[in-house]
């Protein structure tokens, strides 16, 4: 061994229920020496960072929240699997000593699987304040790890919690008290599948944790067991598990029946009555209606915010950094080939140049977003627009990100995280783009008022609304047929109200913002060269470039709807930028710019109203932005998901636009 | 017919009233994810919000449960009559 000279790093786990202050820990624990990732293949965030202390090197990963290590969501596999499987050297459980009892069941659990603990005893002043004594000597005794007291909010118990670490790394724990035992009820019954097992099981589980997982109906160990196993074997095991499927109330029971015994002896004299759950608060908060207006008050606020200070600094660059930095860029680049300016200059700047002047926009929202977080109203929200979201097949988590979507679906798409469920995230993720987002509404306008003068406010607001019946059709049977059998049910903890902390909310947005410039950088900037060179070859003519020719291709298609090849063309380059498309027809119809009228006179003069509705139609469901792409993709880590968003606006777009225009053709409307 | 009439769904009960839980039904994910969170046969659950219609709030084991309309009605409780 080559102790001292190069110190074994150590990996701890932090592990714990959602709102237990977990990221606190972690953030006080590595400070800004984190790094935030994907776990490997799914959608949920994976953040690790490293941890010094005396020439010790501590890697730490923060799991994500879970109540149980039954994988009962994607974010609980992935704690449970990391925990079983990989096996981190220690494990910090972080409990909220305000709500000990709920707490102690993953601990209890924790035990079970037989890994080297801490615990890390959190919101001791909470507990304080509303009159609850927790021993933390006593609990000590009756689990038999050590356990460290702390306030995480203020850096209270972080340097203890760093020398127990240490402590149980080096081998000094405490002595190992008899662990939570099984009800007597299901020991027989474990003995019964420990001798049908056999004994060269070869799974990556620790084999008595996995049997007990196995009674509790645990779907994924099946899933392993069964493969592992020949088919007798798994015969046998699946009669047993088949004749006993109430052992899971028994296990869950004698886990709670643990920690309420648990929770006896750390406590003393009982007390607690007087924590604050936020009932008050709650009485205006989550009320049918109180709830709704509280709500729309919070979402207006958000928008008052992105629309005052946002709008303006995004004006202010977009002015000075984006057409100065393009400007100068033609001045400089004079004499070089066009094409290569018109590259640098387009291609390059006007892409990824004005989507990095949404930042502003995006910082705001993220901002918000992680304060009402924190504070624990996400949850209120969610609880709220539930009544509305689930006849859609969504649940109410999902409303707030849709809503987003209204000014731009780009920051809606990475709003969706806050989305517990992966089923649920991804159906958000999949009809976001059906939002009508601002950039398409001004297409609609101009639309409206060219072919319907006076109607126009209604004809766009039933485009809108015929929209919206589209997005609700899509989630309900994205939910319905594509995440069929998923459990979707609404089981949902409301949090305490607390403070936020400003170190999480700074570095969950930092990190989305972050994101997003990774986004504009890369996938967004490489889509928008693609389109820009599809667009300017062969000939710097849009109408003679790849572009026009795709749009030529698709005129038969376009007859459908009334509209001819330079519609559809506009319509293509809607995939840059959905406002490009006036931009474009201004070009192929030789309009110029400045002023719309000449363009909505010549608009009147290829088109008739119904085909003008059709398009509208057509515009508003079409694939989404080149910028909404690549977020599905970033939020889903998925080509195929991606693929499939794109597959199936494309096919609805088309038919809700021949439908309307066919049909209005038969009944001789606008034609 | 249900020999014991004081067993009843947990989103029949009205705010303020307690319970305690009777039976889960309704799916082994469901089901799993009660009892996770706490709501095990024998708890004491007190409603704290129920309009009649969309989801409920539920108090147990110092913490707060929000359930869809449609799980409150799958979770069965022994109905706590201290009042008349």
């Amino acid at each position: 061994m080559t102790e001292g000279r190069h110190p074994k790093i150590v990996t701890v786990a932090l592990a714990g229920t959602p709102n237990t202050g977990k990221s606190t820990v972690f953030n006080a624990l590595t400070g800004l020496r984190q790094h935030v990732g994907n776990w490997p293949g799914k959608t949920v965030e994976k953040k690790s960072g490293i941890c010094q202390r005396d020439g010790k090197v501590f890697s730490v990963v923060d799991l994500p929240g879970s109540y149980s290590l039954g994988a009962n969501s994607t974010e609980e596999e992935i704690a449970r699997d990391f925990l079983a499987r990989e096996r981190p050297d220690i494990v910090v459980a972080i409990v909220d000593a305000s709500s000990l009892e709920r707490n102690l069941y993953l601990v209890c659990e924790l035990l079970q699987l037989g890994v080297p603990m801490v615990v890390a005893l959190n919101m001791m002043d909470v507990a304080r304040s509303g009159g609850l004594e927790v021993d933390a000597g006593a609990l000590e005794a009756a689990l038999g790890v050590p356990v460290v007291p702390m306030v995480a909010r203020n850096g209270q118990g972080i340097q203890q919690l760093l020398e127990s670490i240490e402590a149980v790394a080096e081998g000094e724990t405490a002595s190992p008290v008899d662990g939570p035992r099984l009800s007597p009820a299901v020991q027989p019954l474990l003995a019964k599948l420990d001798a049908a097992v056999p004994a060269d099981l070869d799974i990556p589980y620790p084999r008595r944790w996995a049997l007990v997982k196995l009674l509790e109906g645990d779907p994924s160990i099946r899933r392993s067991m069964k493969a592992a196993l020949p088919p007798d074997a798994w015969e046998r095991i699946r009669n047993i598990l088949h004749q006993h499927e109430q052992a899971m109330l028994e296990i869950a029971s004698s886990r709670y029946d643990w920690a309420a015994e648990t929770y006896r002896r750390a406590v003393g004299r009982p007390g607690g009555e007087n924590i604050s759950l936020g009932e008050r608060a709650d009485r205006l908060l989550t009320h049918p209606l109180g709830g709704l207006i509280a709500f729309a008050a919070m979402v207006f606020g958000i928008y008052w915010l992105m629309f005052n200070l946002g709008a303006p600094m995004q004006g202010w660059l977009n002015d000075n950094v984006v057409v100065r930095s393009a400007d100068a860029l033609e001045d400089a680049l004079r004499g070089w080939p066009d094409w290569s300016t018109s590259l640098l200059a387009n291609g390059l700047i006007g892409g990824a140049g004005l989507v990095l002047t949404f930042i502003p926009i995006l910082a705001i929202l993220f901002l918000a977003l992680a304060i009402l977080e924190d504070v624990g109203y996400m949850a209120r929200a969610a609880f709220v627009m539930d009544r509305f979201m689930h006849r859609v097949g969504l649940r109410g988590q999902s409303f707030l990100p849709l809503f987003l979507g209204w000014g731009c679906n780009v920051p809606a798409i990475m709003g969706s995280r806050i989305v517990e469920s992966r089923a649920a995230r991804l159906t958000t993720i999949l009809v976001t783009p059906l939002v009508p987002c601002a950039a398409r509404m001004v297409v609609i306008a101009l639309f409206t008022a060219a072919f319907f003068g006076g109607a126009a406010v209604l004809v766009s607001w039933s485009m809108v609304m015929m929209n919206l019946a589209v997005l609700a059709l899509a989630a309900l049977l994205i939910s319905r047929f594509v995440f069929r059998g998923q459990d979707s049910s609404f089981v949902m903890e409301i949090p305490r109200y607390h403070a936020p902390n400003i170190r999480t909310v700074l570095l969950a947005t930092g990190e989305r913002v972050r994101r997003f410039v990774m986004l504009a950088g890369t996938v967004i900037l490489a889509m928008s060269l693609v389109v820009w060179a599809f667009s300017s070859f062969p000939s710097n003519d849009v109408g003679d470039s790849i572009l026009g020719h795709i749009g030529r291709g698709l005129a038969p298609v376009g007859g459908l709807m009334g509209l001819d090849w330079r519609m559809m063309v506009a319509l293509l380059t809607s995939f840059v930028a959905k406002e490009q498309t006036i931009a474009t027809l201004r070009v192929i119809l030789g309009t110029g710019d400045g002023a719309n009228g000449a363009l909505k006179t010549e608009l009147t003069s290829i088109m008739v109203p119904a085909a003008a509705v059709s398009f509208i139609a057509l515009q508003m469901l079409f694939v989404p932005c080149a910028a909404s792409v690549a977020a599905i993709r970033q939020e889903t880590r998925s080509w195929r998901w991606t693929g499939f968003a794109v597959g199936y606006m494309l096919t609805i777009s088309f038919a809700v636009a021949i439908v309307i225009y066919q049909v209005a053709r038969l009944f001789g409307l606008g034609v | 017919m249900r020999t014991d009439d004081r067993v009843v769904p947990l989103g029949t009960l009205r705010p303020g009233e307690t319970g305690t839980v009777a039976e889960l039904s309704g799916g082994r994910a469901f089901v799993a994810r009660c009892l996770s969170m706490g709501c095990t046969p024998g708890t004491q659950v007190t409603m704290e919000r129920n309009a009649g219609r969309g989801p409920i709030i539920v108090k147990l084991r110092g913490t707060r449960l929000a359930l869809g309309r449609g799980e409150s009605m799958r979770l069965l409780v022994r109905r706590q009559d201290d009042k008349p």
